[in-house]
């Protein structure tokens, strides 16, 4: 597999349900790989430093900035992409409560938010607060995103991972 | 982008975690050990690191541990801050690492990393120098045990070919009085101007510092001022700022005179609180 040191590894990585097979250098990150060679231009390259969260992916359930993260070390985990999301209650609630302007940040915030509702669907405020303190807007529509996540919890907060 | 090119290895024992590195070390490949691997990343992007190979310890079962026995909380040094904080079996510790970063970012930053690395604020180190606790280091003489005190000296102190496996902590330590303070310029999300952790343990408080110098510390000096109840509060507070290890950081987040009045007015409202035993 992967553990044997070379520079350029053949692995298979499990992405939005599928088995898919790629090439890497070991010092790839994660989203570069699912850009530029699985074409899932979803995850969006910001700051590319960890600051941003335009990049956010799932692993394993949990938001992920893929751009301080090896492609190496998503072997053996579940890695969901906006593209894996079809039809979820907050994609709805983003379009409902005009949660975006430019759109670049739109992903990475849905999938800090899909996990939040998954994870905590009984999530109060500050929680809220602190999970989507990880992205940035720079139009800065932070109201009408709060809303949105607001609008999912609220829906029915004792059956969030059935919502979504 | 990382710009070059490093060997990627994922070791499943400390043995083979040590000898991958000095094997490593002795073909000139600069081997650094991995965990949640953010300040790596980062650095290595700006050509600020160039190793040429990397060894992943999160696949070594003694790095994953976090649990208690026999009256010690054992955490493993791959443990990421957002667990400790989910779980919070130790909630100063919990409370303290959640000031880390953002909370994405802290589901991948690990404990042995934020304790290891080279940024200057590193919270997750401070319950442990205010609870006394020892640290497990693996590396080429085999696994020692030793107080963090003698190890975490402004960085954590460990030779070449040496990692953090785990930190211990008395349980009797777990639940005492706490209060954790983190004081940012204007968002909740940056560098602070200070992060001070404290602690009541026998009517005495102990403190523990991060963004205030260039480096995490805890001061007896310092703390022995603060315990001295025979003066003003006042007084004990600036007599504990004038034996701060090193100088003040005066930086984008706020310049050194302004650190010294947010570090005084917010060591003033942690003694109020933990002598009216107000601890959280």
């Amino acid at each position: 597999m992967l553990t044997d040191g070379s520079r350029r590894l053949v692995m298979d990585i499990h992405v939005n349900g599928e088995i898919r097979n790629v090439i890497v250098r070991a010092a790839d990150t994660l989203l570069h790989i699912l850009r530029e060679q699985l074409g899932l231009t979803g995850a969006k390259p910001g700051c590319e430093n960890g600051d941003c969260g335009a990049c956010t992916v799932l692993v394993n359930g949990w938001p992920i900035k893929s751009c301080i993260m090896l492609a190496v070390e998503a072997v053996g985990h579940e890695i969901t992409t906006i593209e894996g999301l079809k039809d979820t209650p907050i994609q709805k609630a983003f379009l409902k409560k005009w949660a975006f302007q430019c759109g670049y940040c739109t992903p990475g915030f849905i999938m800090n938010c899909y996990a939040l509702a998954k994870i905590h669907p009984d999530a109060d405020d500050t929680m809220i607060q602190e999970w989507l303190g990880s992205n940035i807007c720079r139009c800065t529509g932070y109201e009408e995103i709060n809303e949105a996540i607001k609008s999912v919890l609220a829906s029915n907060p004792h059956l969030g991972a059935k919502l979504l | 982008m990382i710009s070059f090119d490093f060997e990627y290895y994922k070791p499943t024992s400390i043995i083979e975690a040590v000898n991958l590195f000095q094997y490593l070390h002795q073909k000139g490949k600069k081997p650094i050990y991995y965990a949640g691997g953010t300040e790596i990343i980062t650095r290595a992007r700006r050509n600020d690191l160039s190793m040429k190979a990397v060894i992943d310890i999160k696949a070594i079962p003694e790095c994953t541990v976090f649990q208690f026995q026999d009256n010690k909380l054992i955490i493993g040094a791959v443990i990421t801050l957002t667990h400790l904080s989910e779980v919070n079996v130790f909630p100063l510790l919990s409370r303290t690492s959640s000031g880390a970063a953002d909370h994405t970012a802290r589901n991948k930053i690990t404990l042995g990393g934020n304790i290891s690395g080279r940024i200057i604020y590193r919270e997750a180190v401070l319950p442990f120098l205010l609870s006394n606790s020892q640290v497990v280091i693996a590396g080429p003489k085999g696994i020692k045990y030793a107080s963090i005190h003698q190890v975490f000296k402004k960085t954590l102190q460990v030779e070449a070919g040496e990692f953090l496996v785990q930190v211990i902590t008395d349980k009797n330590y777990i639940n005492l009085p706490y209060v954790v303070a983190r004081k940012t310029k204007i968002q909740k999300v940056e560098y602070p101007l200070a992060t001070i952790a404290a602690i009541k343990r026998k009517e005495q408080i102990r403190t523990a510092f991060s963004g205030v110098c260039s480096f995490p510390f805890r001061s007896l000096e310092m703390e022995k001022e603060l315990n001295d109840r025979s003066v003003p509060l006042r007084v004990r507070i600036d007599r504990a700022i004038s034996h701060l290890p090193g100088p003040l950081l005066s930086n984008v987040e706020g310049t050194a005179e302004y650190r010294k009045f947010v570090l005084g007015n917010t060591l003033e409202d942690i003694l109020e609180i933990l002598e009216g035993e107000r601890g959280c």
